[in-house]
């Protein structure tokens, strides 16, 4: 089968792989380039474990074929924490229980930081509408809403 | 929230005030940076992928196999059928001695369930195992079936599962795990009301976030080592090598975090299967189960049906309680003979009745086979037991929570199952209950104890 060469940055780092044909950015991730903070826990668009960001905008890495990506900046979770500094969500989401198994984690982060790049103060009704894409069948969401909604206060705090 | 530490002589003395109050886990750093390792989070070299073809009759009897077309399928390396399997019919709670050993790794001869596994495909990629598997062609002779508990206990009824030769699981007490306790029928005779009511349930898959599913590598000196997302290692170690005819020390199980398992990933499915293709292709092998198989495949919650006949006095005493419960193991025991019994134990409920008579079956239909699911056994007949409680108030016209009151266990009372109560707190409990819902009872329940006799 041809091989397609596709270029783009993940977590600022460059990256260039050759893929083949129909391969898509989640295996191409966690297979090739050797990310696993995206799970595949459907493979079908419905589940949101492999959530990550393309381009400021929140994808799910499953239904996103990786030679669509060519030239991308691709965000995950895996490259949220900045010199060994937790982000803010992260900071959140460890203090407020809110992982429990985790495998819905990285992608729920990946939900939350969409959401408070664009809505930096969100209500909690934002919170739930930008999460609603996202399974966890361990913590019942409650401790992640109040994660997301802790990070966003602690960042307009360390704005001000 | 007021933790109250004076009710148990024996509780512990160290101030400990973490309910409530949100903590850091310690695997939640990893977590939240995406490090934690799962099973799946490896590429192995060379790694084959495995997709099983899967019957799509609820009960048949296979005529025949042919695998020749997916064998030559670009990408195809080994196709495995019953006969590869050394010891292809095993019961993963034989290791507890419950027996007989009632299910097939690989379907031989006979399919019991839509969706049991009959022939494994072996490929380079998971396309091309996928692919391959559609071209295996299996000729059925479709064979009734049986779906309804009560159906499949009737005389006549189509036989599930020839291993048991009969459609429910043979206790040594007989077709159904007895208690006995008191006289029943005279309880009966003697009570002012008597109630019969029939609660079901249907079966509840778990639905992990992470599909079940093992990586399997081989050593290169004839062990194996298995990465896996199994809830119960040993378990699985050990019928593995039972099923594999390989002593355990050849096999090296890997464990970690689980993406969720809820008692869906109790059963021993996935890596005896894994390990067998590893070792006879030399190469890795990868076994994950797609969505659509966890949601029809693994194991569900047992569907149950539970008839609660119960007697009961106006001034609120139960005094007698006959239950008939049915635990719908599906076509193969796994844990479900041991769930139904845990019900038989479980279903005169936290109370104290002079009368008690209860029957459990485990029967099998031609049903997706049932297994664990967070208190399985009891928790559906928690439900119908707390249910019939209230319709119980409702008939005699006294507050539901004042008539658990009344005949809540305290220590020192007899159980049915003749263990004696003990650590009992449901008065305790339902004292704070009746505070923090704001639901007032008479006093004299509030000055009721679980260690003290009287009022
Ligand atoms: S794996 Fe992409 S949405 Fe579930
Ligand atoms: S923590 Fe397990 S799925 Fe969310």
């Amino acid at each position: 089968m041809a091989k397609i060469p596709v270029q783009f940055t993940l977590n600022g780092a460059e990256k260039a792989e050759f893929f083949d044909s129909g391969t898509t950015l989640l295996n191409a991730l966690r297979d090739k380039i050797g990310d696993t903070s995206p799970k595949g826990g459907c493979h079908q668009g419905t589940c949101g474990a492999c959530s990550v960001i393309i381009d400021g905008e929140l994808r799910l890495s499953c239904l996103t074929l990786a030679e669509t990506c060519n030239g991308a900046a691709i965000t995950t979770t895996s490259g949220l924490s900045q010199g060994g500094v937790l982000h803010p969500l992260q900071r959140a989401f460890l203090d407020a229980f809110a992982t429990q198994c985790g495998f819905c984690t990285p992608g729920m982060i990946m939900a939350a930081k969409v959401l408070l790049d664009h809505t930096p103060d969100p209500s909690r009704d934002d919170v739930v509408e930008a999460l609603s894409g996202n399974i966890c069948r361990c913590t019942g969401y409650e401790p992640i809403i109040q994660a997301v909604l802790t990070a966003a206060r602690s960042n307009s705090q360390n704005a001000a | 929230m007021e933790l109250r530490k004076s009710y148990f002589a024996d509780q512990r003395k160290d101030d400990l005030h973490e309910i409530g109050q949100p903590r850091p886990r310690s695997d939640s750093p990893g977590h939240v940076t995406g490090k934690t390792a799962y099973f799946a989070d490896r590429n192995l070299p060379g790694m084959l992928h495995l997709k099983m073809v899967r019957s799509p009759h609820h009960h048949a009897r296979i005529r025949s196999i042919d695998t020749s077309e997916a064998q030559v399928h670009p990408g195809v390396v080994k196709i495995l059928t019953a006969k590869d399997v050394p010891h292809n019919v095993y019961t993963i709670l034989i290791l507890i001695q419950i027996g007989p050993e009632d299910e097939t790794v690989l379907a031989d001869g006979k399919v019991r369930w839509k969706g049991e596994a009959v022939v494994a495909v072996l490929a380079e990629t998971e396309r091309a195992a996928q692919e391959a598997a559609a071209k295996v062609k299996i000729d059925y002779e479709v064979l009734p079936a049986v779906f309804d508990m009560e159906e499949a206990l009737k005389p006549g009824a189509p036989v599930v599962n020839e291993y048991h030769g009969r459609n429910y699981y043979l206790y040594d007490s007989g077709e159904c795990r007895k208690v006995r306790f008191g006289d029943v029928e005279a309880g009966f005779a003697g009570a002012d009301h008597v109630l019969e009511q029939t609660y079901q349930s249907s079966p509840i898959e778990h639905a992990p976030t992470e599909t079940t599913g093992c990586i399997v590598a081989p050593e290169g000196n004839d062990r194996f080592t298995c990465y896996t997302n199994t809830q119960a290692m040993f378990f699985t170690l050990d019928n593995a090598s039972i099923i594999l005819q390989m002593p355990g020390n050849r096999l090296h199980f890997v464990g970690g975090t689980v993406g969720g398992g809820f008692g869906g990933k109790v059963d021993v499915i996935v890596e005896p299967i894994a390990i067998l293709g590893a070792k006879l292709t030399g190469r890795p092998v990868s076994f994950i189960y797609s969505r659509e198989e966890e949601m029809q495949i693994s194991s569900p919650r047992a569907a149950e049906k539970v008839v609660i006949k119960d007697g009961v006095m106006k001034d609120g005493r139960i005094v007698a309680r006959k239950v008939t419960g049915y635990t719908d193991a599906g076509a193969y025991s796994r844990h479900s003979p041991y769930g139904a019994q845990k019900g038989a134990g479980h279903y005169p409920g936290p109370y104290t009745i002079p009368n008690v008579w209860i029957d459990t079956y485990c029967v099998y239909t031609n049903r997706t086979p049932s297994s664990a699911m967070r208190g399985f056994g009891v928790t559906i007949g928690d439900f119908a037991l707390e249910v019939q409680m209230d319709k119980l108030a409702r008939l005699i016209g006294m507050d539901p929570l004042e008539f658990r009151f009344i005949n809540a266990y305290r220590d020192g009372d007899m159980k049915a199952h003749r263990q004696p109560t003990e650590g009992a707190a449901l008065i305790e409990c339902m004292q704070e209950a009746s505070r923090a819902a704001n639901w007032p009872v008479a006093e004299k329940f509030m000055a009721m104890s679980s260690h003290a006799k009287g009022a």
